[in-house]
């Protein structure tokens, strides 16, 4: 009986998700905001990072909270795949949109997929630049105050093609991911009004843009730049 | 006109169907679909073999008996339209047109494209009823509603069942139809008394009857030959988080 336990319901777990996929959103924001202290120079960014962990026990809980809450977002979404498998196991020999209101797009189709290879990428981008690969971080000095270096470490693994140009891959994927994403939390939240819904599907597809367009710069940034200056 | 037809045939539940091709002619363009099926059926029939088995029986658009997966579009390519309405001049002349069930766990196959939709009858069973004695026929103005709710609610009851929703959602889910009758009585008076029981018990309902999540594709909408809105879904998702409570 799942009447005891809604949140176990088709509804609930897309309630889950959506909750969740809102927090890891506005999470998206902050990191964006983070990161954009590059383009402002190397003090401004590693400043930024040092005051960060300078919060101690509380970025503890906030990293955790964060992965908790990332966490439910992946299990629903392995949940809602499950249901979908079960619920259709013979296909279709031909299968076709009808167009209109309909709203499956490559985006809406790719979201477990695109959602795997970020479930991939995350813990593989916090050991790159968090840990720093293993090795410790390079240090310098902001106005008097010792500090580690990550603005050096992004721009020298940057200098790297392959990371580079795969990093911006993942970001142009985390764009599909949160094309369809946007949209999709408020409706399973039932959250829009109905004359809202085009507006909010085409406000999903900005913020995916300026979100995913924003993470992907940097890289590129740091690559091409850095292929100038050795030139 | 005239066409190929690549027909899914099984012979019953559980047994493996597979695809039978089938060439007819003299198919007019003001023929529906299910009137060049019977053609196509005589001359099966004609030739001592079995007919292909479809379900049908308004022929007007309003019964939801039938349903086609044509060319991988439920009720064809035409929006808005049972496939009893189809026209034939919706295809080209000569194409091949293949012809399936719906598939889905929730509509399991009985005989070439005929599927058991009993499950939508016993989500309608778990709540979407008014069980409260409603009284005779009220005075027209007795029970204000306005226009833009009374239109809402209509829209809702507008579903006729035939499943379209199940068979063209890339999850195989019964969201739409479970909203729209959840809606139809959510938004009128005389369904409030119920509405959270009403609430949880069809979404319970429906996941029991093994119908896969709602991921927001929307395909549902579009294949809906009422156009039923995926607003519904929406207000399903808002009575049932407000039943939670």
């Amino acid at each position: 009986m799942n009447q005891n336990k809604p949140l176990r319901s088709t509804v609930g777990k897309k309630v889950i998700m959506a909750v969740s996929g809102i927090f890891l959103m506005l999470f998206l924001i902050v990191h964006l905001g983070g990161n954009l202290t590059m383009f402002a120079g190397s003090d401004l960014f590693n400043s930024y990072a040092h005051h960060l962990e300078g919060l101690g026990p509380l970025l503890w809980v906030a990293e955790a909270g964060l992965l908790a809450i990332f966490l439910f977002h992946v299990i629903s979404a392995f949940q809602v795949v499950a249901e979908k498998k079960r619920a259709r196991t013979d296909r279709y020999a031909v299968t076709a949109s009808k167009g209109g209101p309909s709203k499956v797009t490559a985006a809406s189709k790719s979201m477990i997929y695109t959602g795997i290879i970020l479930l991939l990428f995350i813990p593989a981008h916090i050991w790159m630049f968090k840990f720093n690969g293993g090795e410790p971080h390079p240090v310098t000095e902001v106005h008097g105050t010792e500090m580690k270096d990550l603005y050096a470490s992004v721009a020298e693994a940057f200098a790297n093609p392959v990371v580079a140009f795969g990093y911006a891959a993942v970001m142009f994927l985390l764009g599909m991911h949160l094309r369809h994403g946007f949209w999709s939390s408020l409706q399973s939240l039932g959250a829009m009004a109905p004359k809202c819904s085009p507006l909010i599907y085409t406000v999903g597809f900005i913020f995916a843009l300026l979100l995913a367009g924003g993470f992907l710069v940097l890289p590129l940034y740091f690559y091409f730049t850095q292929i100038g200056g050795a030139a | 006109m005239k066409f190929t037809i690549k027909m899914w045939r099984q012979e019953g539940p559980e047994i493996p169907g597979s695809f039978v091709e089938y060439s007819i002619d003299n198919v007019l363009p003001e023929m529906s679909f299910l009137e060049m099926l019977d053609n196509l059926n005589e001359e099966i029939i004609g030739r001592g073999e079995e007919p292909v088995a479809f379900d049908s029986d308004c022929r007007e658009g309003i019964c939801g008996m039938c349903g086609l997966v044509i060319n991988g579009m439920a009720h064809g390519p035409k929006r808005a339209c049972t496939t009893c309405e189809l026209r034939m001049r919706e295809f080209p002349d000569g194409a091949v047109i293949t012809v399936e069930p719906f598939r889905a766990k929730g509509f399991p196959v009985i005989k070439d494209l005929v599927v058991d939709r009993g499950a939508f009858d016993r989500i309608i069973a778990a709540g979407g009823y008014v069980s409260v004695n409603t009284g005779s026929a009220p005075d027209g103005n007795a029970i204000p509603i306005s226009k833009d709710i009374a239109e809402k609610a209509m829209d809702a009851a507008a579903c006729i069942g035939c499943g379209a929703c199940v068979a063209a959602c890339p999850n195989a889910s019964a969201s739409l139809f479970t909203s729209a009758k959840i809606s139809q009585l959510a938004l009128l008076p005389q369904g409030h008394a119920e509405r959270k029981q009403r609430a949880l018990r069809m979404v319970e309902q429906m996941d029991r009857e093994v119908f896969g999540n709602c991921s927001n594709h929307a395909e549902c909408e579009a294949a809906c030959p009422k156009s039923i809105s995926i607003d519904n879904i929406a207000r399903m998702r808002r009575e049932y988080m407000k039943a939670m409570r």
